[in-house]
């Protein structure tokens, strides 16, 4: 039965270890995945490279799949899982300053990490970036106050918001996905290549 | 398995690394009931040092004294300390492949200063950014999307419409 930690089957001490084991197979899979190169990366943005859309919707597949699949199996308690909450306009706002950083620095939190890891130089500088960034924003906090706790509609997912059923909600985005994945195929074939 | 590219390094076939990144996610979620992240532990770095260097203005602060406790330091966080696995972990994919090399990676029609430079301001949009919306790619996007968090979503769809929509202005960096 699950969560382990938050149903205390694994006691709390061991929180920070497991952090640690989880970080280190997120850091490997992702730079092996390529997620270190800022150039292809940025690949989804002109066509040249899909890999991010590919790692990316397999994984939000697979995870959601496997989630709902304890759920029904009774291995987890989905009550107690985190649902990142749903703020409308901080969503949406926080989500287009992000993309501009992403296309302009060509990476993001997690992967200019990845790339400063093995070297990366400007993965290092964006990560710098990325501090002044947030000790901004905590400056000018009075500022960003209004929009951080903007629209509030609680912890809430989407197949609630559309009262669907969550199975067929990932069924459909499992379809969603598969589609995008032949389709950027197609889409790759025709721009042309960058050698990076 | 592995997919070669045109310099001759190879990585894993992106949907291997996308099943194995969300079975890592699934553990995640299994284990601690949350899912991963970044940003979060650079926010804790920058509470850190601002309590270090000022602590009566981060005390008075009210957006630093959210992550500040009397029987906790700062860097004391979950995403701290799975963030210094991901180092740990890319170090060493990084190592077996044999990418580890300090170099600047950029269009050779742009220079290394001016690639250095989009990536500090790229880096302090993302700053900004992710704390508006309360977490980054990893924690936002694909932890919340992968629970199918409304706002996971949206700020999914965001991120990813907006590089889009912003990718011409910037596409002399990169094409």
């Amino acid at each position: 039965m699950g969560p382990l930690i938050p149903l205390d089957i694994i006691p709390e001490q061991w929180n920070n270890v497991i952090a640690v084991i989880i970080g280190m197979a997120f850091g490997f899979i992702m730079e092996g995945s390529g997620f270190s190169s800022s150039r292809k990366i940025v690949g989804l943005f002109y066509g040249y490279d899909f890999t991010v859309l590919r790692v990316f919707f397999t994984a939000t597949v697979t995870t959601a799949i496997g989630l709902y699949y304890f759920s029904y199996l009774g291995w987890i308690d989905m009550s107690l899982v985190y649902i990142h909450p749903t703020y409308l306009t901080a969503a949406i706002v926080g989500g287009l300053i992000m993309g501009v950083g992403f296309v302009a620095g060509g990476y993001c939190p997690g992967t200019s990490l990845i790339g400063a890891a093995i070297g990366r130089i400007d993965g290092m500088v964006f990560t710098l970036g990325l501090m002044i960034g947030i000790f901004f924003f905590s400056e000018g906090f009075s500022i960003f106050e209004g929009l951080y706790n903007g629209g509030f509609m609680g912890y809430i997912t989407i197949t609630e918001y559309f009262n669907i059923s969550s199975q067929l909600f990932i069924f459909l985005f499992t379809v969603v996905a598969v589609a995008a994945f032949y389709f950027t195929t197609l889409i790759r074939r025709r721009v042309k290549q960058v050698n990076y | 398995m592995k997919n070669n590219n045109e310099k001759g390094t190879t990585y894993f076939n992106p949907y291997f690394g996308g099943v194995m990144l969300g079975l890592i996610l699934l553990a995640t979620f299994y284990i601690t009931g949350r899912g991963l992240g970044a940003s979060g532990a650079a926010k804790s770095t920058v509470v850190a040092a601002v309590d270090r260097v000022a602590p009566k203005h981060a005390e008075e602060s009210a957006y630093y004294s959210k992550f500040i406790s009397d029987d906790l330091h700062p860097m004391n966080t979950w995403l701290v300390f799975e963030v210094i696995g991901v180092l740990a972990g890319a170090f060493l994919s990084g190592a077996l492949a044999g990418r580890l090399k300090f170099k600047t990676e950029h269009n050779p029609k742009i220079t290394t200063r001016r690639r250095l430079i989009f990536a500090a301001i790229g880096g302090v949009f993302f700053g900004v950014g992710s704390q508006i919306a309360r977490g980054c790619t990893s924690g936002a996007a694909l932890s919340g999307a992968a629970v199918l968090s409304l706002g996971g979503f949206i700020t999914m769809m965001a991120i990813f419409g907006s590089a889009y929509a912003f990718a011409y202005i910037f596409r002399k960096l990169w094409i």
